[in-house]
């Protein structure tokens, strides 16, 4: 087997395995820890009969390994459990939701990554130089304020002063895309704010470690233009660091999204687990946990597969 | 020595918050919790230098109260994070063999789960008190002081000095404490100061989120929470925290800056 | 002008420095320098580290490395002042009429495309050869440098060449878009001398066959003198002897000329062994964790006291990897090393304080063998504080003596290495082993890291000091220069065996072996001519077999 199919198989074993043993984690975070599941549930002044009830009923009394299977299983039949709280099917319920996070996460990367790429390169074009010095400025502002103050900073000014866009963000089918689209930009925006900066920054570190190499100094004493040594020396071994870069943000836009949706009341999966924390609800906080954990793991794979594809001394082996 | 401007100014805003999070009963005009107007969200005059919150009580009060409860917080965790952190990191990085592979491939495994995320579930079963916030972001963010603390103290170790002082015959302890930390203290403490900063961030969105510091207590992000309803109606109570957390951020990043800056004309001195 | 490739008149170049504490300031780094030459000339640029020769020579290309700006001065050629051109023209110069060959083709090589298409890259964007005709040139001067499968070897990537092979593309590189002038600059320093040779010979015969000038740069004058017409030396960023090749070499006006000619002329009579050596190794084999593979195979040297052993090979000879085995660092898997009457523990821990303290070492790298954030005083003072339990005034009064010892004064006790040039910090090496009054030093490539005249400074002091303390030296180096200077006995290592092993006289007395041969004549010799001869010799050898 090549050098490289073997290092992508290895690769996305161990992006199993990880998701595997982080579920173990989130089981055990869940049960091992100091915090009767019954108890919370039902409150200070439940019976001792009621909590034994319940706890038969949520199979609390099975060893932590029977429970751990049990729950794996239902995982991989895609059966995620029921809500304690509503007595939903919590897979029908995330099903929905992480529709729309998808479609939140989505725009605001369509939109970041691509602007973020654009202002990396017209930082490292005029380094050291305004240009530059105002993206590092806004960087530093930016990575200083938490993405909730960003959001209602964002509404105060743009949707409570100037009226531009709605500060509640309920979404349903029967609303047409530019309907979507107009009711999401606020909170689109602050996302891409959110993760612009910070991706600029990676960006611009990336290209300039390459645009400071030997080789494009090669390129510039051949008498290419700038535009040549960009695209045709600096871009080709630019990209595995780019896409590492913007995986990496993508998998922080994630995290960020949790609390925006919180802010803008936006029906998707952050707003789910989050109020079903302080409900204590456990099968939907562990089911969350997950789904949230396997994409950061998925992104992270996603950019270290790039790297190795990317590798010419990999793809080309002596 | 020379210090520049910008972290002088970061030096002074830095220790200003300190002062005033010390401070706070002896600083705040009116009490934490007490409420001091029948009017909520009164705004600014010479009586509330803030105006009231969503309860009629001060503001300024509550912004002074908050933040010591914010950067005590932040402070226990960042210490807890840096102490466990880096001595696990360099016990790591000078042990090597298992005991190293065993610690990164666990440190690897739990920043596999985003921190927020990883700390929600943690506190879907565990009482939100204040000791437990600590031990909980302290812990998760160990885990990047570990990994930092490991490839310095890794970068060092194999330095001909430390293969020198082994070939002398020193012990373990002179290693780790006359040759590696020496040389690692000024990279560590500039980390120190964005740990904390990350710290203040996490246990405001915490708050904010309801997961945090509960009310009556103040702090930053729950300041937001409370007063968040208000923002609609053109009311600007619950930006106050963004200015403070914003400055407070701002300034120990120009600290940790120069620290940084440093170490790294020192290293790359004359010669 | 119009008669002059390339003339340079009053160059004057400034750089931006960042000292630590202080505000970046501008500072002058080439103080006026002005040449000429011819087409199909070769001027050789010299000088140590810090002369401003790689500066000058991109500077004829209008090109400033980092935050270097050309402040002052013509640069002419071709006749026109390309200082004073467009930037248009100064593309069309880069790469057309000017070449450049550093002295890291692996890092100046794109990893991400083939050779060939860099080869090929400016002689097509320049609108000189169409690609076709590009690439017949490219297979043409592959040829000609003696390069392995020259049809096909441009389809390969960087990576999948060696460092001497890459070396040669880069030379074909400048040479394809068949420029007027090319820069060399140190085209041979990374590599071993058995290939710098080879590599020499093939830009040489370039350089005769397209009839191309170049501006050729090294700190090495014994290589210099074998391309060049002429020679500028410069120190500092200043002009200090400008002339014929064969004036430079052998009638050099100024001092620091002579200094650099005369360099690596230190003389030593080779000593008679004694009767019980310090240091015997016997048998040994070695191999690293998780190789399946002996680096050193069945060593037996030894070491007599107050004598010096030079190790001598090239870049993964084990001749370091022999020095780690001798330190304990890599226990050996077969043999056994005998030290002062005594068997050493093959690992680190189980060998004694007594055991260390007489068994010293030198790096090469001075900057990283002393903790930047000790002092002088500590870093010597501390094998006195550990083995002898000196301290307070006696340690210090040790320390003065052994500053006095490296021809350092007493003020220097209080400095942190940063504050040391070079050759300082590799005397505060010397003088931390001789703190500990050690049988034997283990000197691992000790002035490869030097200027030349620096490297002579540190060579005559280990000398003296030896006399002094009756100390040997395991000298391990790739320069057979030095090893002539200071053995007493040698030994030559190649692919993990010691293959020639005596006294130093018999060792560079022929009859040789092969490799010893090979490397003996690839050592460049101060005198013109040198390598056509070496050159016709091995013709006439192979034509012989």
């Amino acid at each position: 087997m090549p050098l490289i199919v073997k290092l992508l198989v290895q690769r996305i074993a161990l992006g199993l395995l990880l998701l595997f043993l982080v579920s173990i984690l989130i089981f055990a975070g869940t049960i091992i820890l100091p915090g009767d599941v019954a108890q919370s549930i039902l409150g200070q002044s439940a019976t001792p009969e009621a909590l034994a009830n319940l706890r038969r009923d949520l199979g609390l009394n099975d060893p932590p390994v029977t429970r751990y299977l049990n729950w794996l299983g239902g995982l991989l039949r895609g059966d995620l459990g029921t809500a304690l709280t509503s007595g939903q099917d919590i897979a029908t319920a995330i099903g929905k939701r992480l529709g729309n996070t998808m479609f939140l996460a989505f725009w605001a990367a369509f939109i970041s990554v691509p602007l973020a790429i654009l202002l990396g390169l017209v930082a490292v074009r005029y380094r050291e130089r305004w240009p530059d010095k105002i993206i590092s400025a806004v960087t530093l502002a930016s990575i200083s304020v938490p993405e909730f103050l960003i959001a209602y900073v964002a509404i105060f000014v743009v949707s409570v002063r100037l009226r531009w866009a709605p500060s509640v963000t309920t979404i349903h089918d029967s609303m047409s895309l530019g309907e979507k689209l107009h009711t999401i930009s606020l909170p689109v925006a602050v996302l891409t704010l959110v993760v612009l900066a910070h991706m600029m920054r990676m960006t611009r570190a990336a290209i300039l470690n390459v645009m400071q190499s030997a080789y494009v100094e090669t390129a510039e004493l051949k008498g290419l233009r700038m535009f040549n040594i960009i695209w045709k020396h600096a871009f080709p071994n630019a990209v595995a660091p780019i896409v590492n870069v913007v995986m990496l943000n993508m998998a922080y836009l994630v995290v960020g999204v949790v609390v925006i949706e919180v802010v803008f009341t936006y029906p998707g999966m952050g707003q789910y687990l989050v109020d079903h924390v302080s409900k204590r609800d456990i099968p939907v906080v562990q089911a969350c946990g997950l789904i949230f954990a396997a994409v950061y793991i998925g992104l992270n794979m996603i950019a270290d597969i790039v790297s190795i594809i990317a590798n010419p001394r990999l793809r080309h082996p002596k | 020595m020379r210090i520049p401007i910008a972290a002088l100014v970061g030096l002074i805003f830095t220790f200003a918050y300190f002062f005033v999070a010390i401070f706070a009963p002896w600083i705040a005009p009116y009490g934490m919790a007490e409420v001091v107007s029948r009017d909520v969200w009164l705004p600014p005059s010479s009586e509330f230098l803030l105006g009231t919150d969503n309860l009629g009580r001060d503001l300024l009060s509550r912004m002074i109260y908050g933040g010591r409860t914010t950067i005590f917080i932040a402070t226990a965790a960042t210490i807890l994070s840096f102490s466990t952190g880096s001595i696990l990191g360099f016990l790591a990085a000078v042990l090597g063999g298992w005991a190293d592979q065993a610690m990164s491939r666990f440190v690897d495994l739990i920043m596999s789960i985003p921190s927020l995320i990883f700390a929600l579930v943690v506190l879907s079963v565990m009482p939100v008190t204040v000791p437990v916030l600590i031990l909980v972001m302290g812990l998760l963010d160990s885990t990047r002081v570990y990994r930092l603390a490991r490839a310095v103290a890794v970068d060092i170790n194999v330095m001909d000095y430390v293969e020198a002082a082994k070939l002398r015959g020193e012990g373990r302890t002179w290693i780790i404490f006359r040759e590696i930390l020496p040389n690692a203290l000024s990279p560590l403490v500039a980390e120190m100061g964005l740990r904390f900063i990350f710290m203040v961030l996490f246990v405001s969105t915490l708050s904010f989120l309801g997961l945090g510091v509960q009310p009556p207590e103040a702090d930053w992000g729950g300041i937001v929470k409370e007063n968040a309803d208000g923002i609609v109606y053109g009311i600007g109570a619950a930006l106050y925290p963004a200015v403070a957390i914003a400055t407070l951020a701002i300034s120990v990043n120009l600290v940790a800056d120069w620290v940084l800056n440093r170490t790294t004309s020192l290293k790359g001195g004359r010669g | 002008m119009s008669d002059k490739l390339l003339a340079v008149k009053d160059l004057k170049i400034g750089a931006t420095v960042y000292p630590p504490g202080e505000k970046p300031h501008d500072i002058e780094i080439v103080h006026g320098v002005s040449f000429e030459l011819e087409k199909g000339k070769v001027l050789g640029l010299i000088g140590e580290s810090g002369a401003g020769k790689s500066t000058i020579g991109l500077a004829s290309m209008a090109y400033g490395r980092g935050g270097v700006k050309i402040t002052g001065g013509e640069v002419w050629v071709n006749g026109r002042d390309i200082l004073q051109t467009g930037l248009g023209d100064i593309r069309a110069l880069r790469g057309g009429e000017v070449t450049y060959v550093s002295q890291s083709a692996a890092a100046s090589f794109n990893p991400a495309k083939q050779i060939m298409e860099q080869v090929t890259e400016a002689a097509i964007l320049q609108g000189k050869f169409s690609r076709k005709e590009s690439e017949a040139r490219a297979i043409e001067l592959f040829r000609k440098l003696g390069l392995p499968d020259p049809e096909n070897i441009g389809s390969r990537y960087p990576h999948q060449v060696s460092g001497g092979q890459l070396q040669r593309c880069m030379t074909a590189l400048a040479l394809c878009p068949e420029p007027d002038l090319v820069v060399f600059d140190e085209p041979t320093t990374a590599l071993d001398v058995t290939t710098q040779i080879d590599v020499l010979m093939a830009i040489k015969e370039a350089i005769r066959d397209t009839g191309v000038a170049a501006l050729y740069i090294t700190h090495d004058l014994a290589v210099v003198a074998q391309v060049s017409d002429d020679i500028l030396v410069l120190k500092m960023g200043d002009m200090v002897e400008y002339g014929p090749v064969d004036q430079i070499i052998n009638n050099p006006q100024e001092e620091y000329t002579q200094a650099l000619v005369s360099v690596r002329s230190i003389s030593h009579e080779e000593k008679e062994p004694t009767s019980e050596p310090v240091l015997t190794v016997q048998n040994i084999t070695a191999r690293y964790k998780g190789t399946n593979f002996d680096v050193l195979k069945n060593i037996n040297v030894e070491l007599h006291p107050g004598q010096t052993l030079a190790v001598v090979g090239e870049s993964g000879s084990g001749k370091s990897t022999l020095a780690r085995v001798i330190t304990g660092l890599l226990p050996q898997t077969v043999g056994r090393v005998n030290f002062a009457g005594r068997d050493l523990s093959p690992d680190l821990p189980g060998r004694d304080m007594e055991d260390l303290r007489e068994l010293q070492m030198i790096y090469q790298m001075a900057d990283v063998a002393m903790n930047p954030r000790q002092t002088v005083g500590t870093i010597i003072g501390r094998p006195l504080e550990l083995y002898f339990g000196l301290k307070g005034e006696a340690k210090h009064k040790r320390i003065v003596e052994l500053l006095d010892e490296i021809e350092m004064g007493v003020e220097f006790i209080d400095r942190y290495p940063a504050e040391l040039s070079g050759g300082q910090k590799q005397r505060v090496c010397i003088a931390r082993a001789l703190a500990a009054k050690p049988k034997l030093i283990i000197c691992d490539e000790v002035t490869s890291a030097l200027d030349p005249l620096v490297a002579d400074g540190i060579l005559k002091l280990l000398l003296d000091l030896q006399k002094v303390e009756d100390v040997a030296y395991l000298f391990i180096t790739h320069d057979l220069a030095t090893v002539k200077a200071i053995a007493d006995s040698i030994a030559v290592m190649y692919q993990g065996e010691v293959v020639r092993y005596g006294g130093k006289t018999d060792v560079l007395s022929p009859p040789f072996d092969d490799y010893t041969d090979l490397l003996l004549s690839s050592v460049p010799e101060m005198k013109l001519g040198w390598l056509e001869e070496v050159i016709a010799n091995r013709k006439m050898e192979s034509a012989g077999n």
